[in-house]
């Protein structure tokens, strides 16, 4: 039984650290669009960012 | 030519050194769509963020601040084929925002909390029944009260802070029931735990609140669906008004930049979205989005025009002014602050439903300690199975019953092209027994039509639509849009308020009115047959056509109608337009009782005269005099279509060109309602099996928690036939 005193504390730590993980993806906006999180994890190509190598850059379309 | 556009009022500049701004874009609906935008987005230079959000339509955009014009995303995802604006974050979406992330946050402490403390119960069961010594049973118990009693002072604040509201208004709702269980349940636990006592309810307590706020969110994320849908119909609209900066330069803006003495322009075709008096030119205005009169009025200096107003043939400029009293929106809207005011608070069903429940339950708990007592149980054991039995009648299925049902129809509408305002809609539309339609961009299109198409040679109604082309004015824009013409013809001459001229392979062609074609007697044929019609001629060299253009009843009008009738709603129509009109219409639709030349006093008058007789009325209407009506029926739709403050007071709103939506609205709210009956009914037949096993005093946690889970479970999957409407009205 004196296993208790170290497992109960470690039981109700896992337990927070679930609790904060949800709390700070809350936060985060990671529920803010849940359908688009859908599609994004099944998107066959890597999502667009400004720092991706300049090979795959589109072409500039700067207006003259 | 081609003005300024400014966005800058849209624009959030960040500490960061970066400017954001929102648009929603039209079209978006799966992953192709967002990485498309996402990547045509990203690929201007200095854009930081571009993040698509497909739950609310909408794309989120930073870049390094001044680096950039606004209007170039909007031009941008044009080119990539999606039509998007900016739009101003309405508070009221804002506020739904934050409420729903609060519910989230309670949902997540309590579940988890909930989760844990049945992680403890386990061994506490088992070892009820096995060889557990008491003193590991209490450490057990006082662990979970650790993990309850704040878990659940925080998670429960949405439900403690509406039934304190409620209780210092001298009512009850059902969050007061909710309440007096929880903390009663959780006080009973912690002192049976200081007895050294078998039994806690710790967990039963933490997982009705679990299931209440599960209830509760559901709830609020439809209302704020709604919301977002119906805030992105409003900024793709995209009203602007072309404002004066200085003497003679113009820039376009965004109405929200608009402000009282400031003097924009208005061309022809163009719909203003001001209001405001005319100082400058003279035009035919359309008011019948304001009046439902279709007929054009004649405008000149003086003439004062609302938003909602089409400018048909000249140029204008207004002064921008609000609405002072006098006029006829200073009117409206304080026929429609009385409507508001008079409203009866409709009793939704839930409330009905916690009405019944809170007495019943709290009366079968006061006799069941009273029973126990008079037959000899000690205070303690009489006390603690009364507490048993109002955990046990959890109003959790209850809680559920009617969100889980109201989320599921309304996305099944929103398929069909209904939006919800509010959730209650959806029983007072079930009710209805009376339909009172306005005619103008209600049973008609808002959009002008050619009625006499089948006359006229189709190489000849082809020439004169790619000629219309070239004409701003709206009738015009009909003969174009009926034509189905896309090239333009090429050296086109506007003559101001007589029509387009050109030159086609030699021969010359005209369009516009009458006189300008040497057309009169076909002309006057025309209106003979047809007074309403407006009507615009073509001449090709010698030969001479005539287009009758008029507002065109919703294709399926008469379907919808008829069937409406079927199901024993009886349907009449009022509108502000003249007698021949409404005449015309209520013949074609078979629509045997019918008003014209209604002014708003009056649509509220025969409203209040139909409720007086004991009918439920749904009031359908889209026009700025449509406003007060729609707030004194007992439920009201409005067309997208519509002038702002009709759509700000509908409950519903239907997409489309269409008259269908709002009869399979009428379906899916019966259905609706017949299901939150059956839910109710599901809660209260789960509590008559309870109940008694908990007045026998056999209710232990392990009941408790089987039985609450059970009786959800049953009513969600219940909920979930909701998507479907019925056969009895489309």
């Amino acid at each position: 039984m004196e296993v208790l005193v170290f497992l109960v504390p470690l039981a109700l730590a896992l337990g927070g650290l679930g609790l904060i993980g949800f709390l700070w993806s809350l936060k985060n906006g990671q529920y803010d669009d849940l359908e688009g999180a859908g599609w994004r994890a099944i998107a066959d190509d890597e999502p667009a960012s400004s720092n991706s190598p300049p090979g795959r850059l589109e072409p500039d379309i700067r207006t003259p | 030519m081609q003005a300024a556009r400014d966005f800058s009022h849209y624009v959030r500049h960040l500490d960061s050194g970066l400017s954001h701004i929102d648009l929603a874009v039209e079209g978006v609906s799966c992953a192709g769509c967002m990485s498309k935008i996402e990547r045509g987005l990203s690929a201007l230079p200095d854009v930081t963020l571009a993040r698509v959000n497909l739950t609310d339509r909408r794309v989120a955009l930073e870049w390094k601040q001044g680096t950039l014009d606004p209007a170039r995303f909007i031009d941008r995802l044009a080119e990539l084929g999606y039509k998007a604006y900016p739009f101003e974050p309405v508070r009221a979406e804002a506020d739904e925002t934050a409420q729903a992330s609060f519910l989230l946050r309670c949902l997540g402490v309590a579940a988890f909390a909930a989760m844990n403390v049945m992680m403890l119960s386990i061994p506490v069961w088992s070892g009820n029944v096995g060889d557990m010594i008491p003193e590991q049973r209490d450490f057990f118990h006082w662990l979970s009260a650790l993990i309850a009693l704040p878990a659940a002072a925080y998670s429960g604040q949405p439900f403690f802070k509406s039934a304190w509201r409620a209780l210092r208004a001298r009512a009850t709702n059902m969050d007061v029931p909710i309440s007096i269980g929880i903390v009663l349940a959780l006080g009973m636990s912690v002192a049976e735990t200081i007895n050294h006592a078998e039994h806690a309810y710790f967990d039963a307590a933490l997982m009705l609140l679990a299931f209440l706020l599960a209830g509760r969110y559901l709830d609020q994320s439809m209302r704020r669906k709604t919301r977002a849908v119906a805030g992105n119909l409003a900024a793709l609209k995209g009203e602007t008004a072309t404002k004066f900066i200085g003497g003679d330069e113009i820039s376009v803006v965004p109405i929200a930049a608009i402000a009282a003495g400031d003097i924009v322009l208005l061309r022809p075709g163009e719909r203003c979205s001001v209001d405001g008096a005319v100082i400058e030119g003279h035009s035919k205005i359309d008011q019948s989005l304001i009046t439902g009169e279709t007929l054009p009025a004649k405008a000149g200096p003086g003439t004062l025009v609302y938003a909602g107003t089409l400018n048909l043939s000249g140029t204008l400029r207004v002064l921008v002014s609000s609405a002072s009293e006098g006029t006829l929106l200073a009117e409206i809207s304080r026929l429609l602050d009385n409507a508001v005011q008079a409203r009866s608070r409709y009793v939704q069903l839930a409330d009905r439903a916690s009405r019944l429940y809170a007495p019943v339950v709290h009366a079968a708990a006061l006799l069941t300690m009273l029973g126990w007592a008079a037959a000899g149980a000690s205070w303690h054991d009489a006390i603690v199975t009364a507490i048993a039995v109002l955990i046990i009648t959890c109003p959790c299925a209850l809680g559920l019953a009617i969100p889980a049902v109201q989320t599921v129809v309304a996305g099944a509408m929103f398929r069909t092209g209904v939006l919800l305002n509010s959730g209650d809609a959806i029983e007072r539309l079930a009710e209805i027994d009376r339909v009172v339609f306005d005619k103008t961009g209600t049973l008609t299109l808002p959009e002008l039509d050619v009625t006499n198409a089948a006359d006229i040679p189709s190489d000849m109604f082809e020439l004169a639509g790619r000629l219309a082309l070239a004409s701003h004015h709206p009738v015009a824009a009909a003969v174009a849009r009926a034509s189905g013409a896309k090239t333009p013809l090429a050296d086109i001459e506007e003559i101001a308020g007589e029509g387009v001229k050109g030159v086609v392979d030699g021969i010359e062609v005209r369009l516009g009115r009458p006189s300008f074609c040497d057309a009169d007697q076909i002309a006057q044929h025309i209106l003979g047959s047809d007074p309403e019609a407006s009507v615009v001629a073509f001449r090709h060299g010698e030969t001479r056509h005539v287009f009758a253009v008029r507002q065109r009843l919703r294709a399926d009008a008469a379907g919808a109608i008829a069937t409406l009738r079927k199901a024993g709603i009886e349907v009449e129509i009022l509108s502000g337009d003249r007698e021949e009109a409404v005449r015309h219409a209520a013949e074609t639709l078979g629509v045997r009782e019918w008003r014209a030349g209604v002014t708003p006093a009056d649509k509220i008058a025969r409203i209040e005269n139909l409720k007086r007789q004991g009918f439920k009325v749904l009031m359908a209407g889209d026009g700025m005099n449509d406003a007060p009506a729609l707030a004194a029926a007992h439920v009201s739709m409005s067309p997208v279509s519509a002038t702002h403050l009709s759509q700000a007071t509908a409950d519903l709103v239907f997409l489309g060109d269409r008259l269908a939506p709002v009869v399979t609205a009428i379906g899916f709210a019966r259905k609706a309602l017949r299901l939150m009956r059956q839910n109710l009914w599901l809660a209260a037949g789960y509590n008559l099996l309870a109940v008694p096993l908990a007045i026998a005093g056999l209710a232990t946690p392990l009941v408790a928690a089987a039985a609450m889970s059970g009786s959800s479970l049953l009513v969600i999957l219940n909920a979930l036939r909701a998507h479907r409407g019925t056969r009895e009205l489309g």
